[in-house]
């Protein structure tokens, strides 16, 4: 980077490695989670789920379910509140159809077809077990052969499902080496550690609810929509998710089930479902299929690379993994394309989940990169560096900032990269233990959306910022906060910082990690707005030491206003807001793309991520011994906070390649695995020592703070840093995600 | 609500009496029992709390030689009993690598012999199961998995027994105490749970009403202490199952192996000792070939019920290779930080 930027920082808190502010309340068990809500009077909902993926549902014994003790009343298709909109109706933006008993249409395994609401829980249960339902049953598709395959209109987010730059099979033609191979990533399930709750409650047409949502304003639209209300008469308390990863960007099915419940009954319903009802109607990240074919020449460019997909929606809705995406940004090759199609399958329909796309496109290029390395005899880290993208691959655009050498070189440094044999299962430890090493290319977008936010100054000198953003486990509560500490010139004990409630000034979804940019420079905005406010009162007074600085001539720093010119002229802002018989000021900020810098740049963090291996060589069974990843990713407010993020994404990633897998009967469309016992994510021993290197990056582009996503970068590179690392150890390449023991026996 | 009985039974002898009554079910610490009355897979309607029975936790060292381990004793409280991990080390060794340390500081001993087995079909509460509905059929056996049986299954089921603690407690000749109406009757362990046959929904031996009351290891089994391992690959190093796992012990006299023993989870609906096996190595010095001809021993008439599990026959005799090597090579003197762990070699 050669421009500096702007410092933005009044203060002193901005880069600090503070600790969780809301840490010792949820130590404590004491933060509030919306669960934890019970407002009197409130009955208990359970849900009885299809055992069936694609019929309908024939029976519901409702007079046994209501005839048990407890149970107050049995919502089904005939009884349920009619909706203002058809839920299956997409007139909106970022819809999602979900099943909310509009019909007696089974679609998926565990989609809702009744709600037992009760006096405890105890008998909502029993009550929906009494249910006993018959079902018309037709054979269902489930995998990804199952289905017919067509190329649908869009991928991930309105991503265009084709994209080709270049002519790849003049490239293949020309190459000096080739390489083709197929991969497969499973059907992963989000399993936030919080299930999808909501405590509902209606008075008239004015709508409550505790619920974790990632998207106050989208879920406020969504439920105005259904119930025919305004959006600003449902209030939503949102204050900390147990972790969403995507699947509480918007309001799942059985939220809305708790809304129909408590209108129903005319009392407050809280509902929360149980872990295997996750496994249905909260979204999941879709199996892919992926065909890389890959040419370079003698020297090791890349001549052409062709990346497709095939991956699967639900029979009734439309979110395709947008597996090639990462492949458009990622390297230089004098041919790209990237080509997704997909199959329709009797399952719920797939959702964003953390690193959507890339996550699941990077294990599979990364997989192939080095697949091609070694026909090359090249060194996989050099091979990379050879076909560094010096500018965005089709658009040919700059990068705002991309200090992606920096992470290699630091990475391989800390890593000890350096002499790594080039064949594979050529060391073995003391024990005998195979070892082998890997390395993958981190990468994800650089996103904000539209935020707002409010701020103000007290006469006695404290703050308060308030925004409607959320704190699913990443820390804004703290990160944010520090934002606007430095944003007001306050220290945080002088600042009063609210978030997570639908009452507050609207942050956008906390998804595509891009919540620290949108909010953090939402409240950076509103901030500015009120210390240029303060600053106009002061600058105008004669009585003020800072007459006549002029609007840029001062700085807030420590609840003062200080010339910039001359640091021993300063004035409290209680002060100037005093002198000037100001109760306080207010200020409001936005924040959101700038248009005109998207058109010029590629905006992206990055990273690379570097792991060991140990491989029992006659069990199969794979320790992952090392993982170093170096990122950067922009400003980073709190590193403290930000390592941990790369951690998770980390463990993630190791749990992507070795792990998770969601596993279904073919034949009927059944979970096998829906629990946290047999759905497997890696435990505390799994988990080897981790580094995390803050590599530093200025970005004057890609917005005011100059701050990148961190949240979900770690996974991208960290699962084909892994498999690169087991093919390595044993010469054994694992196609077939993720890679487990009986795939090594050899 | 699911309306059942709940007793606490105060005496042995009133437990039993009160566990003869149809739909009884004994409740120790509940770790696999209460899960499976939430799934609706088993509905008791009197629920025996035997937790409070007096006498029945503790780990007795006999001046037989043998040990008495109540059936109430805590899995952490055993593994974690010195003499216990010094003259049964790969009981200690497997009981660390069950669970997880909440769940081993909740279950009991006898409890760990009654659990039922983790197939996806049995535990789903509706796809058809013998075992937990007679004569309904099998459903995995269309579309077995990996926790699926190798050894000992039949047409009408094909699930294993998740245990690790009794696959020791197999090769070393354990033995558990059962009271009854008719009084004390003590059985194998080996013996002790059933195969399927052509009636999966009969477990063990126990006759209802009947309660463990302990397990005992012979004084034989102190005889294997310097020799002994239990070996366990699963698909995370903590809190997951088996893929498949062997203990393995032996007596080593004059450079030559006097007694083996060889036990496997993971294979069968119960531990899977093959004495035939023991019996191979028996008077041969230890090698990687005698190692190898009892894994190929044991693993006779091993057949897979899929796809999915066909791996597992080789995997076991690699498994049985390789806890034998580590039983040959010496009993660690601490155990290792990953018990049963491939990767906890000290």
């Amino acid at each position: 980077m050669t421009s500096t930027i702007e410092p933005v920082r009044h203060g002193s808190s901005i880069g600090q490695p503070l600790t969780r502010r809301d840490g010792p309340l949820k130590v404590k068990g004491q933060a509030r989670f919306a669960a934890d809500n019970l407002p009197p009077g409130t009955l208990h909902a359970a849900l009885c789920v299809s055992k069936i993926a694609r019929g309908r549902v024939k029976s519901l014994d409702v007079a046994a379910a209501e005839a048990h003790p407890g149970v107050v009343k049995v919502m089904t298709p005939e009884n349920a509140p009619k909706l203002s909109k058809d839920p299956d109706l997409k007139d909106v933006p970022f819809t999602f159809r979900i099943d909310v008993l509009q019909n007696d249409k089974v679609r998926y395994a565990n989609q809702p077809i009744a709600v037992v609401i009760a006096e405890s829980l105890e008998a909502a249960t029993e009550g929906a077990r009494l249910l006993a339902p018959t079902y018309e049953e037709e054979t269902p598709r489930i995998g990804l052969d199952a289905g017919e395959v067509f190329t649908p209109d869009a991928v991930g987010v309105g991503a265009p499902p084709e994209q080709v730059d270049g002519d790849v099979e003049a490239g293949l033609a020309s190459a000096a080496k080739t390489f083709t191979g197929t991969y497969e990533t499973p059907a992963q399930y989000h399993n936030a550690m919080e299930p999808h709750a909501a405590v509902a409650s209606w008075d008239g047409d004015k709508l409550h609810l505790f619920m974790p949502t990632q998207g106050l304003a989208i879920a406020q639209g969504r439920l105005a929509g259904l119930f025919g209300i305004k959006p600003t008469d449902i209030h939503i308390d949102s204050p900390y998710l147990g972790g969403g990863f995507g699947s509480k960007g918007v309001p799942a099915g059985p939220q809305v089930l708790a809304c129909m419940a408590a209108r129903l009954t005319g009392k407050p319903v809280k509902l929360v479902p149980t872990r295997s009802q996750m496994y249905g109607p909260m979204g999941h990240r879709g199996p892919t299929r992926q065909t890389l074919r890959l040419g370079a020449d003698e020297a090791g460019k890349l001549m052409a690379l062709d990346h497709h997909i095939l991956t699967a929606s639900s029979s009734f809705d439309d979110f395709f993994e947008p597996a090639g995406r990462v492949t458009t940004t990622l390297y230089a090759s004098k041919s790209t394309a990237i080509r997704h199609e997909a199959v329709r399958l009797d399952t719920g329909t797939p959702l964003f989940m953390r690193g959507p796309g890339e996550a699941s496109g990077s294990v599979a290029i990364e997989s192939a990169l080095d697949e091609l390395a070694f026909d090359l005899n090249m060194d996989p880290l050099e091979f990379r560096l050879a076909n560094y993208a010096e500018v965005e691959p089709f658009s040919g655009k700059p990068f705002s900032s991309k200090a992606l050498r920096e992470c290699y070189a630091q990475g391989a440094k800390a890593f000890g990269w350096a002499g790594r044999p080039l064949k594979p299962r050529q060391t073995r430890d003391k024990d005998g233990f195979l070892v082998g090493t890997g390395v993958g290319t981190a990468t994800f977008p650089a996103l904000i959306f539209e935020g707002m936010a409010r701020a103000e100054i007290r006469a006695d000198g404290s703050g308060t910022v308030e925004i409607g953003a959320l704190d699913m486990g990443q820390g804004a509560w703290t990160a944010l906060a520090q934002i606007a500490a430095d944003g007001l010139g306050l220290g945080m004990e002088e600042l009063t910082f609210n978030m997570g409630s639908s009452d507050l000034p609207n942050a956008g979804i906390a998804g595509g990690s891009g919540h620290t940019a949108t909010a953090g420079n939402a409240i950076h905005a509103a901030a500015q707005d009120v210390i240029g406010q303060l600053t106009e009162l002061a600058v105008n007074d004669q009585a003020s030491p800072l007459f006549g600085a002029g609007n840029a001539g001062v700085t807030a720093a420590g609840g003062r206003l200080t010339r910039r010119d001359d640091p021993s002229r300063s004035e409290t802002f209680s002060a100037i807001l005093n002198r000037a018989g100001r109760a306080k000021i207010e200020g409001k900020g936005k924040a959101g793309a700038d248009a005109a810098a998207q058109k010029s740049y590629a905006m992206h963090a990055h990273g690379a991520v570097f792991a060991e291996v140990k491989v029992d060589p006659d069990l199969g069974q794979v320790r992952v011994s090392r993982l170093v990843g170096a990122f950067a990713a922009g400003r980073i407010i709190n590193p403290h906070l930000v390592r941990s993020q790369y951690y998770g994404g980390m463990i993630w990633g190791l749990s992507f390649a070795l792990h998770e897998k969601a596993e279904m009967d073919p034949r009927t469309g059944r979970f096998l695995n829906d629990n946290l016992a047999e759905y497997h994510v890696p435990v505390n021993a799994d988990i080897p020592a981790m580094e995390a290197i803050l590599i530093p990056e200025e970005d004057s582009v890609v917005n005011t703070l100059g701050v990148k996503g961190v949240g979900e970068i770690g996974i991208t590179g960290t699962a084909g840093a892994i498999a690169n690392a087991v093919w390595h150890a044993t010469g054994i390449r694992v196609r077939d995600i993720p890679i487990t023991l009986d795939k090594l026996l050899g | 609500m699911i309306l059942f009985d709940y007793t606490r039974a105060a005496t042995v002898a009133d437990a039993l009496a009160t566990g003869r009554q149809p739909g009884a079910a004994f409740l120790a610490a509940g770790t696999n029992l209460v899960d499976l009355m939430k799934g609706g897979v088993t509905n008791p309607e009197r629920i025996i709390d035997i937790t409070r029975l007096p006498g029945l936790s503790g780990i007795e060292a006999k001046p037989d030689g043998s040990l008495r381990i109540g059936a109430l004793a805590r899995n952490s409280d055993v593994a974690d009993d010195p003499h216990v991990a010094k003259t049964y080390p790969m009981v200690a060794e497997a009981l660390l690598a069950g669970a997880s340390a909440q769940l081993r500081n909740a279950a009991t001993v006898g409890g760990n012999l009654m659990q039922r087995t983790r197939c996806q079909y049995f535990t789903d509460a509706v796809s058809p199961c013998n075992k937990r509905q007679p004569g309904s059929g099998c459903a995995a056996l269309g579309h077995a998995t990996r926790i699926h049986a190798v050894q000992g299954w039949s047409e009408q089921c094909i699930a294993t027994h998740p245990s690790d603690f009794c696959v020791p407690l197999a090769a070393l000749d354990a033995s558990v105490e059962i009271e009854g109406q008719g009084g004390t009757r003590s059985v194998k362990l080996t013996e002790f749970h059933l195969l399927p046959g052509d009636h999966p929904e009969r477990e063990t031996v126990l006759e209802p009403g009947e309660l463990i009351t302990a397990l005992t290891l012979p004084a034989e089994a102190a005889r294997f202490a310097g020799n002994a391992r239990y070996l366990k690959v699963r698909d995370r190093t903590s809190y997951a199952f088996a893929v498949v796992s062997a203990a393995a012990a032996m007596i080593l006299d004059g450079g030559k192996i006097g007694q083996a023993r060889l036990a496997f989870g993971g294979l069968a609906l119960k531990p899977w000792r093959v004495t035939e096996a023991e019996a191979s190595l028996a008077g041969k010095a230890p090698s990687p070939e005698a190692y190898a001809e009892a894994a190929r021993i044991a693993l006779d008439g091993a057949k897979p019920t899929g796809e999915a599990n066909a791996f597992k026959i080789e995997l076991a005799r690699r498994v049985a290779v390789r806890a034998l090597t580590l039983a040959a090579a010496g009993t660690p003197a601490r155990l290792p930080a990953l018990p049963a762990s491939p990767f906890g070699i000290v």
